[in-house]
């Protein structure tokens, strides 16, 4: 019981003091990309362009996982028993649990 | 498996914020070196694939314990952390971890899928630098995660540490090779070693604490694994009955 109280507290305290350090730091915090990779493609003469496939335009890019998020359900959905095929062996340890016992409970 | 994969699922929708890190951005190699890293990855993807193929025949549960695995790796390449002795942010890559569990090929087909969503529909790396990604986070991070946890293991080292140091050198390895292919495509008339050691250090403020953490989090999951699944890891002969 106190391992679970005390787990949740830890992170919540991580994540606020975080949070407000974040908040009050000065820095930028651009990423390497920017700061690292960019700055020297640019010094050699090879900027970074736009995204070939530019999705942040107004809501595309949510577009864009609804269908994703559709038709790779479909494909899942579709291909469910090769994915999970109905096998006795597992990868987990996890023993399956024992079938009901009809035959044995019949007179 | 299949709470495990909704999870995963859920993660994947929740983390649609682009980070900015490691990954080379369209445009930035010029054609003929990004066309040189394609023909370096590919045939690594060609080999997981087949690698895939061959383990998923012998254990059908294995494909969707891969895809479980690439939706790990895609949602902590995406992460981005903010390190204060930098004051910027970067990525961990999981490659290390995925090496460790399903191998340094499968790690490959699995990050260069990750990649490829990514450049799709996230922004972040690109289309015309794909292959060079894939062999920076894929082939470097996950065969040297690889190599460094078995070697670890063959040196008598506990199960947590050789995962340690196979999550942080994983990461070093991913940048390092950055560093190699930003100074090989764009050194010009100045020294290819000058500026691999420039790109280098200027990733080191960043990269040294988040290898560490990357490093620590692979430790963790893969202890967590080894205590509650440890079959799990020996029918993925990850390691042997008597190690865990």
């Amino acid at each position: 019981m106190k391992k679970l109280l005390l787990y949740p507290l830890l992170i919540l305290v991580l994540v606020v003091g975080g949070y407000f350090l974040l908040r009050r730091s000065s820095g930028k915090w651009a990423g390497v990309d920017e700061t690292v990779v960019e700055k020297f493609a640019r010094a050699a003469g090879h900027p970074p362009h736009r995204p070939l496939i530019d999705t942040e335009k107004g809501d595309l890019l949510l577009f864009c996982f609804l269908v994703a998020g559709i038709l790779g359900g479909f494909v899942m959905g579709y291909c469910f028993h090769e994915l999970f095929p109905p096998t006795t062996s597992s990868l987990t340890s996890k023993q399956p649990e024992a079938e009901p016992q009809l035959e044995s409970s019949r007179p | 498996m299949k709470k495990w994969i909704l999870l995963s699922v859920v993660l994947i929708f929740v983390c649609v914020l682009p980070a900015s890190a490691m990954h080379l951005s369209e445009g930035i190699l010029p054609a003929p070196w990004a066309a040189f890293w394609f023909v370096v990855a590919i045939p690594f993807v060609a080999w997981g694939l087949r690698d895939l193929r061959r383990r998923s025949n012998v254990t059908p549960v294995f494909k969707p314990m891969v895809a479980l695995i690439g939706a790990a790796v895609f949602v902590i390449s995406c992460m981005p952390i903010p390190v204060p002795t930098a004051g910027s942010c970067s990525h961990p890559c999981g490659t290390g971890l995925a090496a460790i569990l399903i191998g340094p090929q499968l790690t490959v087909l699995v990050t260069s899928v990750a990649l490829l969503l990514q450049a799709l529909f996230l922004s972040h790396g690109g289309l015309t630098t794909l292959g060079a990604n894939i062999t920076s986070m894929g082939i470097a991070g996950g065969f040297v995660g690889f190599g460094v946890f078995h070697l670890a293991r063959k040196l008598g080292s506990p199960l947590w540490m050789a995962a340690f140091l196979a999550g942080m050198l994983s990461d070093w390895a991913t940048y390092a090779t950055t560093s190699f292919e930003l100074a090989s495509a764009l050194h010009g008339s100045g020294s290819f070693l000058h500026m691999f050691v420039a790109v280098a250090v200027a990733f080191t403020p960043t990269q040294l604490p988040l290898g560490i953490l990357e490093g620590v989090v692979s430790a963790g999951v893969y202890c967590f694994i080894v205590s509650r699944r440890p079959a799990l890891l020996q029918s993925l002969r990850v390691v042997k009955a008597e190690a865990v």
